[in-house]
């Protein structure tokens, strides 16, 4: 019995420490929340900025495209950040492109197929097409992966891709994009779709209808699995956010996205 | 000095109410958001639903709850075997230094925390299932095995305490009728101490359902109903932790009605577990 009490003051002491610290978190300082793609290269960017403004404070959270509009919506942030085209409701708010990006549908390096069509694609994530024997591969069973329902990843995917068809309910599903190059790296029957950034030597990004995921395809339109990341603000940004927003879109700031494998919005 | 006592007795009855205040403010947060939805879409389209998009609007849980009981179901299969015979060592044969060392082991595999159970299982559980049983390897046996491991600290510990708050008499007498070790083991003390060890079990229940993290990083998290061991599945708990951050509107109810139901489980088995560990001391 007194192992209990001592359990139950230990967690209200805990509690109230929570209550606390949630109090004094309204420090000065610039907050963005949004998409887990996204949040890598706030963070960079957070970095560089704070080392150019050393008496400037940037806090970066993830959480999701979606929980980033709700988070300024409530004024739990500044910045909100945005991996997929704004939706019809949220039109009302203020968003600037910072970069651009590009999904790459992943393999295993050791996958024979190299090059899909998109509507080959479709036909492997609506659960079709089951077998990599079909589309010219060893023949096993396609591992399909996806991300969670809400992911801006997923948004963007379902509408380029996608279409209509729905994302077969067969498929692993993972809330990061980093597990899912993990799981693709790891089992030579999976593809799934990530972010062009965070592709590495693990995974093997496949040509779409012959063209490859780089910079050039990117830029000159024939890749088109690209993709919006947006900065959303509740208003027009002023004061310290439009410094950081100025800085994200200056010479500097966008060569840093560029050098992470983003597609820079403004050309030199 | 009597007035401090009286004070200070006052604040811990404060103290330890407050608890149950923040188990009442959690059960009816939990309602105020999730029961809505559940009207909307009605109850049995809720539970007996295959299908869940939440971006079309469809919420049908049954296959994770159909998930989360075959993953504890697969966990019970391997922690109740491995789990009460650690105990019956432990409390029957095991040598005192031995004991020294194990104890606290077991302890320690209960404080290993769970997203390290769920990081080892995908490093080395997983691709074996991959490599030697086909499928993705982030499976319901992966995820069972995982399980099985975690919910052996409760059922251990539980067990050995019921077995040794046994009166020595029982085992003395046994053994004067001239049964042996085991045979007193096996029809003398598990069967006296049934209820303490049905109570851990229960309670390993309860834990394996509750698993959240490690599930996630093992289990593959598909939305199809599973119809083997090997294939993905996702459970009440990883359903709500995987699609909670981005959830909004009915979607965000439907992960809170979703909590309501494993609420309910949950309150199941630990009354359960309370009324079997009371019918022991009576």
């Amino acid at each position: 019995m007194d192992k209990k009490y001592k359990i139950q003051n230990i967690l209200i002491l805990f509690l109230l420490f929570i209550l606390i610290n949630g109090c004094q978190k309204q420090k000065a300082g610039i907050t963005l929340a949004g998409s887990n793609s996204i949040t890598p290269f706030a963070e960079l960017l957070a970095e560089e900025y704070m080392l150019i403004n050393p008496q400037s404070r940037i806090h970066v959270q993830d959480g999701g495209s979606t929980a980033g509009i709700v988070a300024i919506r409530n004024n739990a942030a500044h910045i909100g950040m945005c991996s997929r085209p704004l939706s019809p409701t949220e039109r009302d708010l203020h968003s600037v492109i910072i970069a651009k990006d590009a999904i790459a549908i992943i393999v295993h390096p050791k996958n024979p197929v190299e090059d899909l069509s998109i509507s080959q694609i479709r036909l492997i994530f609506s659960g079709k097409i089951r077998n990599w024997r079909e589309v010219g591969g060893l023949s096993n069973p396609i591992v399909v992966i996806t991300r969670e329902e809400g992911s801006g990843t997923r948004d963007s995917f379902q509408k380029m891709v996608m279409g209509k068809d729905e994302i077969t309910l067969e498929a692993l599903v993972q809330d990061a994009s980093g597990t899912i190059r993990q799981l693709v790296a790891d089992d030579p029957n999976a593809i799934g779709y990530i972010s062009l950034g965070l592709v590495n030597e693990k995974v093997k990004p496949l040509k779409i209808a012959g063209v490859e995921p780089t910079f050039k395809n990117i830029e000159n339109g024939k890749y088109t699995l690209v993709r919006p990341f947006l900065f959303v603000f509740k208003c027009e940004p002023e004061g310290e956010v439009k410094t950081f927003l100025d800085f994200v879109l200056s010479k500097r700031g966008q060569q840093l996205l560029a050098k992470e494998g983003l597609v820079p919005v403004i050309q030199e | 000095m009597e007035i401090k006592e009286k004070v200070i007795e006052k604040i811990l009855l404060i103290i330890a109410f407050s608890t149950i205040l923040i188990l009442a403010l959690i059960a009816f947060f939990i309602f105020e958001q999730g029961s809505s939805l559940i009207w909307k879409v009605g109850l049995k389209n809720f539970i007996l639903g295959d299908r869940w998009v939440p971006s079309k609007g469809e919420f049908g849980i049954l296959p994770m709850i159909v998930g989360s009981f075959w993953v504890t179901f697969g966990a019970l299969i391997l922690g109740i075997p491995l789990g009460l015979s650690s105990a019956i060592f432990l409390c029957e044969w095991i040598p005192p230094m031995v004991a020294m060392f194990l104890r606290p082991a077991i302890h320690l595999l209960a404080a290993i925390p769970s997203v390290i159970y769920g990081f080892w299982g995908l490093i080395t559980i997983v691709p074996i299932i991959r490599n030697y049983l086909g499928g993705p390897g982030l499976s319901i046996l992966s995820g069972s095995i995982i399980l099985g491991i975690m919910i052996l600290p409760t059922i251990i510990s539980i067990s050995e305490d019921s077995l040794k708050a046994l009166p020595p008499s029982y085992k003395a007498g046994a053994l004067a009728l001239g049964a042996t070790h085991w045979q007193t083991i096996w029809r003398v003390l598990i069967p006296a101490a049934r209820s303490g060890i049905l109570a851990s079990i229960i309670l390993g229940m309860g834990r394996a359902i509750g698993e959240t993290m490690a599930m996630i990083m093992i289990l593959g998290n598909a939305v199809k109903m599973p119809s083997s061991f090997l294939d993905s599945a996702r459970t009440l708990t990883t359903n709500i932790g995987i699609e909670m951050g981005y959830s909004t509107g009915d979607h965000r109810q439907a992960l809170f009605a979703t909590g309501i139901i494993l609420f309910f489980i949950i309150m199941i088995l630990n009354s359960l577990a309370i009324i079997i560990s009371r019918r022991r001391t009576r």
